[in-house]
């Protein structure tokens, strides 16, 4: 198995004529595959005597059940021996290294192996490669080619076998489509359970990363610390003892950026929610809500854009003319544009909000004498509170995740204030700087952004489940 | 003019009815003709609360009252009844202007509260909604406390000064509506924490504390189980001293239990009305009949 | 309680005359009617405005870019220059110095020009692409050496700022990024009908470059296209899969509602979240190569998976039980009676949800950052494979860039991808008016 540092090294190679390689033989095993259904379904005619009626199942049932059998197997282990010829040739390359290389610490050693690789895609050679190299470069080419061919000869060998096996199985007693369908409900299964791993792998992938950042930098500072400055580079056997790994200046900008964004986009949203549902005419709302709703489709780089170039320099004129300092990546600006990204989220879930609220409360107001604006306040809203709370939640969570404009508009230095008017800088923002551009991998500055990944994880999905749940039983309430 | 009387709707029966049912199956039935739409009996009272004439309601281009004339009298109850889809309870929400919510919704004629036409540009629906009370089929008490939901119309019109005022005017209103006993000790707690007739009852009690003239009941028992019905039914009559009551129903029996007074809709049209008793013993239309036998419904 | 005294207050306080209690608060709630209804219109407005001032600002930025300046140059295929020994060897004439013909055409223009910084400011008024020009029309057609034409070559991206009037000439001339002496030759080309505005092909053409008259969003938009074309061929049939697992098939019990929590959840976790995911298990753990179209496939489709199962599972509970039990009563099987009844009705649904989730994956970038998308690739992506940036990144990138003609770039490739936005979006209400159905 490849090791993570050195598939992180050698994450750019690529090796020109292998590439199409799998695509081939994939495109082949499709072929094989529907040659196999329509000998199955021939075969089950043959067997059924040209009576159909005598068979368990229709003839395609058996033309699929050899179908997947020619290609299942075929394709388990072509996806095995994809995933796991690299590491296997490495690992015989490097045994027959002369020992001077072969010898050599593990980090060194798969700087060599990088090296090597480079040179057998004829990437870029750092000097003048050394004969051993290049015997090592040609023993790896050979072995690659030995294995590809391997690979063509195992799979569709598989193939055939499959096709025979099915071939044989094949009788007018034989159940095919209650095959056929186990496996299609193990697809159907495997299918639903993604989610579920998807969940685990983001899970997993930050929390251990993050563990191995811990271990530099402890918890407490992490969580506690006022100072962010992962730039000063610290040695790898210090502790994380200058402080420059608080966090707390990141979630305040965070905050403070998102609780702009949350004062334009609630009461925009909101109200325009309940324009559009009690006030507008039909022919008025037809027209507004798509409208509205465009701003929800529009990328978030498109609004990072119009904040770095439009907004903000906007305002800090603005502020000149008015005698105040204003930060050229001043929080009020990407938290302005935030917010306008935010109002169609507020509004249509306030929307669907507040038309759960049964017709019978408005009418029971109504004929009580009340106004329209009463009506909505004292009855309308207290009824949605729940529901209108859940979705700010959601909104707010989508805030606290919003990469792309504060990266665009927000700033880079972690100041812990108050003031709109200044540059902040927010977790999303420091996972992206810490993780483009020039990467050491393993130093405390590269597994902060998984911390922080962890921490922006976990504290979104608590801000979702609480929403949903709020949500969901609000809907309850009157379903 | 729809103020036909008995006399001129037997004439105009015999000049238009050519070909039909001629004998009449009971002495008392004086309209045999099903395609006779005229209303029978006397639409008007002596001292009228409200007066509609020739009222028309069109949802967008479908008629769903046609050419309604009706008279309601002062603290007295009258019931709409008919079979569903017969323009009722269309007609009762004519009366506080309820079809103003609904879009599309277009009323012509007159209708009179007192002296004012409720259709006039001069009046103002949220005065006359005030003026006019509704209760619903379905109880529907806001998602607020007993005390609050009671409290929402006076708070709204301002027509109380203090909050002991207020405390006042809620427990009168409970008491009037017979569940202040059940709820003294639980004002806090929401509406919705009601049972289904006590609910109703909360949503009646709503309706007075604004101190309405008119109170209008659409099917307001039809999601209630026997006895709480039977509770609204003598609140019903206990409130007629104090307000005038339209009450829309499709239990002829209540009908004949609370009403003095029973208009018979078909189809749009309002084929009968009479004193309950005279319209559900002694029928003048040949629908009535049918209806209240059970012929249809 | 004090039911004596509520009991006696009773008629005092529910005989009050209704009609002048209500009468005098009508002109105050009436105004405060008025407000609230104005507060509305006004949220509602403001929202609108929004929208017309992001697409003006950005429309009105943009457009210019699909124009771009050429000047017309008299250009003499030297021979002596680009083969001197005669021997039309293609090797030769790619290497030839064709920067030498424009300069040459440069000084015909202007022959009173001397000086090296005179000369060097007058030969910067045509791009470095111009020597490619006229290579590719030389390897194309031999012929043409010795031979002498006027050919319209692309101008620098200061000129061509200049000439769509992005440069405020009344400025210094050291704040400018084009000089005096240069204004006044350009001024000059214009005059004499040498300068034009044609269709920007290149923008559509070329991949990314650090010169931004040459600088093109078609590697951008292969690498979108290669990265969408993964998406979707991952996360519609599982995603479908799913969706009829949990519908059609699942029990109703704590697994399946852990998955439909789950669902629920990764539909609102950060996508920057997901980026994180494919680093760490894509190409960490699995070696696949950064900057690679599959594995930014692969992290939107793990993305777009729970939109289309929330909008797969809608469109099949929009298909009616009785189509089921009619199924099920001629005697399929459950299977049978997805696959020929229930899935055909719901698959319009289901290609509107995808179309949508796929609008959205389209508009990404946050978590392509991750993955090393976002590298300054020149080459056209050919593969899966290659190093590839999608659109919305090389918005992002171009958007770093101080150079106005960028800034014109970035709002035209904005165009573009809200164009593309924008046909998608209209094909899924296109098809969801087209098979909609009523039960």
């Amino acid at each position: 198995m490849p090791t993570l540092q050195n598939l992180r090294r050698g994450g750019r190679f690529r090796i020109p004529g292998d590439r199409a390689m799998p695509f081939y033989l994939f495109l082949s095993l499709l072929l094989f595959s529907t040659g196999a259904y329509y000998l199955g379904r021939k075969r089950a005619f043959a067997v059924s005597g040209g009576q159909i009626r005598n068979l368990h199942s229709l003839p395609s049932f058996y033309g699929s059940y050899t179908a997947l059998w020619c290609i299942l197997p075929a394709l388990i282990v072509f996806a095995l021996w994809v995933t796991l010829q690299p590491g296997i040739i490495v690992d015989l390359v490097v045994a027959d290294l002369p020992p001077e290389l072969h010898n050599l610490a593990p980090d060194r050693l798969n700087l060599v192996v990088n090296d090597l690789k480079n040179l057998v895609s004829g990437n870029f050679v750092s000097s003048t490669p050394d004969p051993a190299m290049l015997a090592a470069a040609d023993h790896y080419r050979n072995l690659r080619t030995i294995g590809n061919a391997a690979l063509w000869v195992v799979v569709l060998t598989l193939a055939t076998l499959g096709i025979a096996y099915a071939w044989r199985t094949i009788s007018p007693t034989f159940r095919a489509r209650n095959r056929v369908e186990q496996v299609v409900n193990l697809f159907l299964i495997a299918s639903s359970t993604i989610a579920i791993f998807t969940t685990l792998g983001i899970i997993l992938s930050v929390a251990f990363e993050s563990i191995l950042f811990f271990q530099k930098v402890p918890i407490t500072e992490f969580l506690f610390g006022l100072q962010w400055s992962p730039q000063t580079a610290m040695r790898a056997d210090q502790t994380g003892s200058s402080g420059a790994f608080g966090s707390v200046p990141l979630f305040a900008g965070t905050l403070l950026i998102s609780g702009i964004a949350m004062l334009i986009a609630v009461p925009i949203g909101l109200m325009s929610a309940l324009f559009l549902s009690e006030y507008a005419t039909p022919k008025f709302r037809a027209f507004a809500k798509p409208t509205l709703e465009v701003l929800a489709g529009i990328p978030t780089v498109v609004y990072g854009f119009f904040a770095a170039l439009t907004v903000a320099p906007f305002i800090r004129e603005i502020g000149t003319a008015m005698g105040l300092h204003v930060a050229s990546e001043s929080a009020l600006a990407a938290g302005l544009v935030m917010g306008i990204m935010i109002i169609p989220f507020v509004s249509s879930l306030s929307d669907d909000v507040i038309n759960a609220v049964p017709q019978s409360m408005r009418d029971g107001s109504y004929a009580l004498g009340a106004t329209k604006s009463e009506t909505i306040t004292r009855v309308l809203l207290p009824a949605a509170l729940p529901g209108i709370v859940g979705s700010i939640l959601l909104a707010v969570s989508r805030a606290i995740g919003e990469t792309m404009i504060v990266v665009m508009a927000a700033g880079l230095s972690a100041n812990l204030t108050a003031n709109p008017l200044e540059a902040v800088t927010t977790v999303t923002v420091q996972i992206v700087t810490l993780l483009t551009g020039d990467q050491e991998f393993d130093s405390p500055k590269t597994l902060a952004a998984f911390a922080l990944g962890l921490m922006l994880f976990v504290v979104t999905l608590i801000l979702n489940i609480i929403a949903l749940h709020v949500v969901r039983k609000y809907r309850e309430q009157y379903e | 003019m729809s103020t036909t009387t008995l006399e001129t709707q037997t004439a105009l029966n015999g000049a238009l009815n050519i070909g039909a049912e001629t004998r009449s199956s009971q002495p008392g039935i004086l309209v045999t003709d099903y395609n006779n739409r005229q209303t029978v009996g006397k639409i008007t009272v002596d001292h009228p609360k409200m007066i509609c004439r020739e009222v028309n309601v069109y949802y967008g281009a479908k008629q769903a009252l046609k050419n309604v004339g009706l008279d309601i009298g002062i603290n007295e109850v009258v019931a709409f009844i008919g079979p569903s889809g017969c323009g009722k309870s269309t007609f009762l929400r004519c009366l506080n202007r309820m079809n103003d919510t609904i879009t599309g919704c277009r009323v012509t004629g007159q209708i009179k509260l007192d002296s004012d036409d409720i259709y006039d540009k001069s009046i103002d629906v949220v005065q006359l909604r005030a003026r006019i009370g509704m209760v619903f089929q379905k109880p529907n008490p806001f998602p607020k406390s007993i005390y609050e939901n009671v409290a929402y119309g006076p708070r709204i019109h301002g027509m109380v000064n203090t909050k002991a005022e207020l405390d006042d005017l809620v427990r009168a209103s409970l008491e009037r509506a017979g569940l202040l006993k059940e709820v003294a000790t639980r004002m806090e707690e929401p509406g919705t924490s009601l049972s289904g007739g006590q609910q109703q009852r909360l949503c009646i009690a709503r309706a007075i504390a604004v101190n309405p003239e008119v109170i209008l009941m659409d099917e307001p028992c039809s999601a209630l189980d026997p006895i709480a019905t039977a509770k609204i039914e003598e609140l019903i009559d206990e409130l007629r001293e104090s307000y005038t009551i339209v009450i829309v129903t499709h239990s002829m029996q209540q009908a004949a239990r609370v009403s003095q007074r029973t208009a018979y809709f078909h189809l749009g049209d309002l084929i009968e009305v009479g004193e309950t008793d005279q319209v559900f013993t002694n029928p003048k239309h040949k629908l009535t009949e049918d209806y209240i036998t059970g012929r249809f419904g | 309680m004090n039911k004596p005294t509520s009991a006696a207050s009773a008629p005092a306080i529910l005989n009050r005359d209704i009609k002048t209690i209500v009468n005098a608060g009508l002109k105050r709630r009436h105004a405060a009617e008025t407000r609230f209804r104005w507060y509305g219109l006004i949220a509602v407005s403001l929202g609108l405005l929004f929208v017309v001032l992001m697409f003006g600002n950005i429309i009105s930025k943009g457009y210019p870019a699909f124009w771009q300046t050429y000047i017309q140059l008299p250009i003499k295929f030297d021979p002596a220059v680009i083969d001197p020994q005669g021997s039309r060897d293609p090797k030769t004439l790619e290497s030839a110095d064709y920067a030498a013909l424009v300069r040459a055409g440069m000084r015909q223009m202007f022959p009173k020009v001397e000086g090296r910084l005179e000369l060097r400011a007058l030969y910067g008024l045509v791009s470095s692409n111009a020597a490619l020009e006229l290579q590719s029309r030389v390897l194309q057609n031999p012929a043409l050496i010795g031979a002498e034409q006027e050919i319209w070559l692309l101008a620098s991206a200061d000129v061509d700022t200049l000439v769509k009037g992005n440069i405020d000439r009344s400025l210094d001339e050291t704040e400018r990024p084009i000089k005096d002496n240069q204004v006044g030759w350009v001024d000059k080309l214009k005059a004499a009908g040498k300068i034009e505005k044609q269709f920007n092909t290149i923008l559509f053409s070329s991949g990314d470059s650090r010169e931004p008259e040459m600088a093109g969003i078609r590697g951008a938009l292969m690498g979108s296209f290669y990265t969408l074309l993964v998406t979707f061929l991952l996360s519609f049939p599982i995603g479908v899969a799913t969706a009829v697992y949990l519908e059609e098939f699942a029990p109703k019990n704590r697994w399946t509602d852990i998955i439909e929590v789950n669902i629920n959840n990764l539909a609102a976790v950060p996508s920057i979240v997901f980026g994180l995911l494919g680093l760490a298990v894509f190409i960490n753990f699995f070696g696949l190569p950064r900057s690679a179209p599959l594995v930014g496939g692969l992290v939107l489709s793990l993305m777009t998976l729970p939109v289309i199962i929330i909008a797969g599972r809608a469109a099949l509970t929009s298909v009616p039980p009785s189509i089921r039990e009619a199924a099920l009563g001629m005697g399929a099987s459950k299977l049978q009676m997805v696959g020929h009844h229930v899935l055909p009705l719901a698959m319009p649904g289901m290609l509107t949800g995808s179309i949508i989730g796929m609008a959205r994956a389209l508009g990404e970038s946050a978590p392509l950052l991750m993955i090393g998308m976002v590298a300054f690739i020149v080459d056209v992506p050919k593969g899966l494979m290659d190093p590839a940036t999608v659109l919305p990144v090389q918005v992002y990138l171009w958007s770093d860039l101080p150079e106005r003609a960028f800034v014109e770039r970035t709002s035209a490739a904005i165009m573009v991808l809200l164009a593309f936005m924008i046909l998608m979006n209209g094909l899924a209400i296109l098809l969801r008016k087209r098979f909609e159905r009523r039960w």
